[in-house]
């Protein structure tokens, strides 16, 4: 299979007005992607599926991750600056004619607030159905043109998104007649001092 | 008045009618999601012109306890029990699915023999997964459990050496990365091996009173056939794939742990129906065997465990990894994102159940509500690996 860098030039040759970026995976896998511009992504997913060397006509995994504000100290100038969240999708690409992969490419939202629509690659790779529902339903990442977003995993009119990493858990606390550690932490805010206790049971 | 109606009975009542612009007037019935036939607590909402499905909703979801998250707030090691929980039929595999992705995201390597035990496993966990998968796709079409019992004997002596070695029949808790948990002994050996020389015999079998049997011909053939691009294109991997005579195997592409030494075949379908996706599973049943018979003939003394593998406190460098395999369902692949603590930052299942799920509707369309329960049962689904 061709490198990553060749298909990112080959790429920008199809495409000079998309921005295409080298993502570095600096663990021992290696395996490296590219961050695509989400405006040209429907077509570029279209040349690659479509592509005589690459065919990358299975679209294996497609997931979400949560990437919140951070804030970053310069070593040198102790300057803090923070560095904007963003959602992203991942999609790893094999192809199953030409038995090679994965070519694995990103798309980042401009905020984790507002604008979180990137484009649904189902129409290219219908693989990626169910799985941008559950993307959509644990992240909030709304995929624009897809056929049937809708929530997969959590209940129709459920809120909030629960695999973001600020998600916090509803209070569902249940009575323990000793409680300790974080339960009883949990079990203060539960049951504020004011409010009626729970009443004990007598040995 | 329940605390949480949301969750206790599914929106709308189990049939009503419904109206189409084109169809006219249809039935709609929800099927599941504790439908004996939904192999656990799968929901179809499946829409009825006579008796026609004309359309087909699948709606997940009830058996869904985020293993990801819990995965992401514990550590690399804590998680691994869990995997166990995703597919409970074939815990070994989804271990070394899991391992298999830690071990590319820490650059670990293996022993050779607990590369081979590994093999040993999967293969035994892929005969456990495929004869019982044929025994209750015949509790699907009717012939309610004796093939199912017969499946389930040699099940059991499957699930007796798991549990002499692992300590547990299903939830194995086997693999480790960087080898497997503890060595096998001589006896465990050569008992195992006895087992797979027995299982062409129980095959033989099977196959005498399942493969030519008039009423499964008259059901399965031609019944929610895919043609090869379309299986592709929707992500359908494993035997429902090769069904459609599509010639891939993790085993063979990736050729992972030292499957490119062992010597097999893959087999393909031609016409993509449910006859062909259960003759797969019979037909891999009897590769498994050969690879098996390899493996305990090849079978290298030496560690099980690489010494200098650490899995308390385990710290990968920051990056990331995507590590798959032939699970006996379809491609089961871990992604995981290291930012450097000893938590993942970013853990996710690449389900083969719930992926395969992606043509059920279109498997479906024509056919009638008892021909969509033998298709689902084709498919091979396990709802702990569907919801997570």
């Amino acid at each position: 299979m061709e490198t990553l860098e060749q298909i990112r030039d080959r790429l920008l040759a199809r495409f000079p007005a998309a921005k295409i970026e080298l993502v570095v995976n600096p663990g021992p896998a290696a395996e490296h992607s590219l961050l695509l511009d989400a405006a040209f992504a429907p077509e570029i997913a279209t040349f690659l599926h479509d592509d005589e060397v690459l065919r990358l006509d299975y679209c294996s995994n497609a997931t979400g991750i949560d990437w919140p504000e951070k804030e970053i100290i310069d070593a040198t100038t102790k300057a803090k600056t923070v560095q904007p969240g963003y959602l992203e999708a991942v999609y790893h690409l094999y192809s199953m004619s030409r038995k090679h992969g994965p070519v694995i490419l990103r798309l980042r939202t401009a905020n984790r607030s507002d604008q979180v629509t990137l484009p649904s690659f189902t129409p290219v790779w219908k693989s990626c159905d169910f799985q941008e529902c559950e993307i959509y339903d644990l992240y909030g990442i709304v995929f624009a043109g897809h056929p049937d977003l809708r929530r997969l995993l959590m209940w129709h009119g459920f809120k909030d998104h629960p695999m973001r990493r600020d998600y916090v858990a509803p209070d569902d606390y249940e009575w323990e007649p000793t409680p300790h550690g974080s339960v009883l932490d949990r079990a203060k805010v539960h049951y504020p001092a004011t409010a009626p206790q729970p009443e004990t049971p007598k040995p | 008045m329940s605390l949480f109606p949301h969750l206790t009975a599914p929106p709308g009542p189990t049939v009503r009618a419904v109206h189409d612009e084109f169809h006219g007037d249809l039935l709609e019935v929800s099927m599941g999601p504790q439908h004996p036939s939904t192999h656990g607590v799968f929901r179809m909402v499946v829409t009825l012109d006579g008796e026609q499905i004309v359309k087909l909703k699948p709606v997940f979801g009830y058996l869904h306890r985020n293993h990801e998250k819990i995965a992401e707030n514990t550590s690399y090691l804590s998680s691994m029990p869990y995997t166990d929980r995703l597919d409970y039929l074939c815990s070994m595999s989804n271990n070394w699915a899991y391992a298999l992705a830690v071990e590319k995201l820490g650059g670990l390597t293996v022993p050779d023999r607990a590369q081979y035990l590994r093999v040993i496993m999967a293969e035994l966990t892929r005969l456990v997964n495929h004869s019982c998968l044929v025994g209750f796709l015949f509790n699907d079409l009717g012939t309610s459990f004796t093939p199912l019992l017969y499946a389930f004997r040699e099940r059991e002596k499957i699930l007796d050496l798991f549990e002499s070695l692992s300590g547990s029949r299903m939830m194995c808790n086997y693999q480790r990365f960087g080898g497997c948990r503890v060595d096998p002994t001589p006896e465990w050996l050569a008992t195992a091996s006895a087992l797979v020389d027995n299982f062409p015999k129980f095959l033989d079998e099977y196959e005498t009173m399942l493969s030519g049997n008039e009423i499964m011909l008259a059901r399965t053939q031609g019944v929610g056939r895919v043609a090869a691009a379309q299986a592709i294109n929707a992500g359908i991997t494993g035997p429902g794939l090769r069904a459609c005579g599509v010639d891939y195997d993790v085993r063979k592409v990736d050729g992972y742990g030292f499957y490119p030494r062992f010597d097999f075949r893959v087999p393909l379908g031609a016409h993509g129906d449910t006859y062909d996706r259960y003759m797969m599973r019979i037909l891999e049943m009897r590769e498994s065997v050969k690879i098996l018979q390899q493996a305990f003939r090849d079978l290298p003394a030496g560690p099980v465990m690489d010494p200098k593998a650490k899995l308390r406190g385990f710290r990968p460098k920051a990056g990331e990894a995507y590590g798959r395999l032939e699970g006996p369902k379809g491609e089961l692949g871990f992604y995981l994102i290291s930012d450097g603590s000893p938590n993942p930052w970013r853990y996710r299942v690449r389900p083969p159940s719930l992926i395969n799920l992606t043509l059920l509707e279109e498997m479906c369309l024509g056919h009638t509500i008892a021909d969509a329960v033998v298709i689902l049962g084709s498919i091979d689904i396990v709802l702990g690996e569907v919801d997570r």
